[in-house]
């Protein structure tokens, strides 16, 4: 196959603007962590208004500008900058970048025996839009007003009239979309077409399954934010009042524009992406958790066409529910009981696919690895979110928990110790197919139960306050009487937040140190049965020295009968 | 190019599923557009039925000219596919020729277009003026850029990117498709954008 002079490239098509899935979805990774890491910090700062308001800052207080803090005492418009933008960040600057971008693209062509993607120029240009949007989201704090603070769902009219940070945002939050959209069409292609010979539909590992419902997601719900992000930036620039309502009355004074919008058209739009957004988040996180269960348990998944069948029917229904986010905006009875209807419908396949990954762990034979621990911590963390929502999908319920702390509760259980957990278990998994080097055991079993504990520190009391009807958007919670029982929680999810930070220094530590000191180990370490495993690590230019050929399925493990107790994807019929 | 990279059905369809690469990736585009102009055209409805009043498209939009922009692009989507269709020929002559028309009728759009966004603002009608003028100009103004993209595409296939075609002939005609699709998609945009806009 392509054993053509790659190494001859110079460093910068090499390293920097390679066309190479690998470089690429390195490159995703680690500004995508870098990113995650940023919008953490902003939330660490955050943090301590909340657990001590209006109080200053220690230490770094004084060195933030008068616009944001005066005498390191935060303001509140920097206040809400930090929230609005570390929901943008988190979400479309981090996590999908890590999840989509990064593992979609260095493991999704391995696995599925594919050379490269089947457009690897697009697949260069849709990480430089992501990168040229992020410069343009982080350029936002240094403008006039600072960066967006409309909240990440950048609600009109307010967001309308905020200052120039918005448009900003909207900018750059265009060149996401379109990052994503190319993204998403190199993905559906290279999976229908660039699939190894025998490796049917039936036989995907179920990481491109994920992969690939999670592309469809992001092609079609995207494109009506950019409609959307259009109309408020016209809005904006241009003065239309697509979303400014008539007789609309700013500062005491009568709006002068048209009016004759309505901002209910943004939170539709909005939420018709926004919704699909969140099985963008979770579903590459399931397809790394089953890939790691079946290999840790030694046995294969169990109900592999029912997990299957749950990801497409997510996928669809998906883009069905996403009025749920919007029963208090007097939108009627008829519409919310449509969208708590799908609601609960959609809830389902979540829960066949939580319920297979569990009975997968029956019976087999598990091997607690750093990866592993990740995964089943997964299970219960996804649990504990998925379940919470329950209650936000019922209008009834919903109306008394409406932007209280129990939803931030609710979708950081789903995002951070969900997600985020199993993208952590796919940096430890993967690691050593990208570096042919382990991370090491020891720093990843500390940084896993101290982030374990530090999570659920900072989220369940959040549960508690949202339920005492504590606001998700209070500058200074003790300002309501009916906040001050519950202040004390705030110090301590304040505090778990801090420790928290301190636990990802391990993490950190063992990632860079490994590249360069992590023992070194075979192309299949883990004794895994798909294909990126027998690809050398790590994988050349061209991935695969001969073609693969399929003739098993992805989770042939501890077959009766056979000499070891996995069988790789490509092994030869009849193999034992 | 398809046999350097290793990345196959550059140029030959996949036996299975039938189609080249850029073929599925286009369709897949097309599709997000769809959605892109689904959002924006909900968006429309959305504002007019919403609306105390909403003005007469044919009373204040100037229907023969949109009536002449449609006739031109209609046109062009025929010579679009006749420059496709002269390559299946092996007539690279009448390619150019073909592809030529296709572009200048595309300019040919943009500038009647022109001389109505002007004519609307002689006379002050600007988007900010009610929510029907906000969203004829963002409609037909992410409409024109759309031509405006199709126009720098097909220019590039004229002149320098032509030169695929001595050294692939079968990748290029895939790559003529393929435009050719986006071309055809944004004429049926704007065949849905003129009654909605101009007459109902």
């Amino acid at each position: 196959m392509s054993e053509h002079a790659s190494h001859d490239l110079p460093f910068w098509r090499k390293y920097i603007f390679s066309t190479d899935h690998k470089v690429i979805g390195i490159q995703y990774l680690i500004t995508g962590l870098l990113f995650l890491l940023f919008g953490f910090i902003l939330m660490l700062i955050l943090r301590w208004q909340l657990a001590y308001p209006g109080q200053p800052l220690p230490f770094i207080g004084h060195l933030f500008p008068e616009s944001q803090m005066i005498g390191g005492i935060m303001l509140p418009e920097f206040y809400y900058q930090l929230g609005a933008m570390h929901g943008t960040i988190m979400v479309f600057l981090g996590v999908v970048p890590v999840a989509v971008g990064g593992f979609g693209n260095f493991v999704m062509p391995l696995q599925i025996g594919a050379p490269d993607m089947a457009f690897p120029k697009l697949n260069m240009m849709s990480y430089w839009l992501y990168f040229i949007g992020a410069v343009i989201m982080i350029a936002s704090f240094f403008v006039p007003g600072g960066a967006a603070q409309s909240g990440w769902t950048s609600y009109p009219p307010l967001s309308n009239i905020a200052s120039v940070g918005q448009t900003f945002w909207l900018v750059g939050m265009a060149f996401m979309i379109n990052s994503s959209l190319l993204g998403s069409i190199n993905f559906i292609t290279t999976i229908i077409q660039l699939r190894a010979p025998g490796l049917t539909f039936n036989r995907l590992p179920f990481f491109v399954w994920a992969q690939f419902v999670t592309s469809f997601l992001l092609l079609l719900a995207f494109p009506p934010l950019m409609a959307a992000s259009v109309m408020q930036l016209m809005d904006r620039v241009a003065h239309t009042s697509f979303f400014m309502p008539t007789g609309l009355v700013v500062n005491g004074a009568l709006s002068s524009v048209s009016g004759g919008g309505s901002p209910l058209l943004w939170q539709h739009l909005f939420w018709f992406l926004a919704h699909p957004e969140v099985y963008v988040l979770i579903l590459p996180a399931m397809g790394i958790v089953g890939e790691i269960i079946a290999c840790n348990t030694r046995k294969p998944l169990y109900g592999y066409k029912a997990l299957v069948y749950s990801v497409i029917y997510i996928g669809v229904l998906s883009f069905v529910v996403w009025a749920h986010h919007m029963f208090l905006t007097g939108m009627g009875t008829t519409m919310s009981a449509f969208f708590q209807v799908t609601t609960m419908i959609i809830s389902i396949p979540s829960v066949v696919i939580l319920t297979t990954f569990v009975l997968s762990l029956w019976g087999g034979s598990i091997r607690f690895s750093v990866p592993m621990l990740f995964a089943l911590a997964f299970l219960p963390m996804f649990g504990v979110g998925g379940l919470t929502g329950l209650p936000l999908g019922l209008a009834t319920a919903d109306i008394h928990l409406h932007d209280t702390y129990y939803v931030i509760g609710h979708f950081h259980y789903v995002v951070a110790p969900g997600t985020l957990f199993a993208l952590f278990a796919g940096v430890y998994y993967w690691f050593p197919k990208a570096t042919g080097r382990m991370m090491s055991d020891k720093l990843g079993r500390i940084h896993f139960f101290l982030s374990f504990i530090f999570m659920n520190g900072i989220f369940l009391p959040m549960f508690i306050m949202g339920l005492a009807g504590v606001s998700r958007r209070l500058y200074d919670p003790t300002q309501f009487a009916h906040n001050l029982s519950t202040q004390p929680l705030n110090v301590v999810m304040s505090i778990s937040a801090w420790l928290l930070g301190l636990s990802q220094i391990p993490f950190i530590i063992n990632f860079f140190g490994s590249i360069f000191r992590g023992k070194k180990v075979d192309n299949n370490p883990w004794k895994a049965t798909t294909l990126e495993w027998t690809a050398p690590s790590p994988p050349p230019h061209g991935n695969f020295a001969t073609e693969p050929h399929v003739h098993r399925g992805p989770y042939e493990y501890s077959v009766p009968g056979a000499k070891q107790d996995f069988i790789p994807q490509s092994a030869p019929e009849g193999a034992r | 190019m398809s046999g350097d990279s290793g990345i196959r059905y550059i140029s030959h369809p996949h036996p299975v599923t039938g189609v080249t690469n850029s073929k599925l990736g286009i369709w897949c585009f097309l599709a997000s557009e769809v959605m892109l102009f689904g959002g924006l055209f909900s968006a429309y409805i959305l504002l007019r039925m919403g609306a105390a009043s909403w003005p007469e498209g044919s009373a204040i939009l100037n229907v023969p000219l949109a009536t002449l922009n449609t006739m031109i692009l209609i046109t062009s989507s025929v010579t679009m596919v006749m420059s496709w269709a002269s390559l299946a020929l092996k007539d690279f002559k009448k390619y150019r020729w073909f592809m030529a028309v296709t572009i200048l009728l595309g300019l040919a759009f943009l500038v009647v277009k022109g001389f109505e966004y002007a004519h609307k603002f002689e006379h002050h009608h600007t988007p900010s003026t009610n929510t029907f003028y906000a969203i004829y100009f963002t409609l037909t103004g992410l409409h024109g850029l759309h031509v405006l993209g199709g126009i720098l595409v097909n220019t590039y296939f004229l002149f320098p990117g032509s030169a695929l075609w001595k050294k692939d002939p079968d990748q290029f005609m895939g790559r003529i498709e393929a435009a050719g699709l986006y071309w055809h998609f944004v004429d049926l945009v704007w065949i849905f954008l003129f009654p909605v806009l101009y007459l109902l």
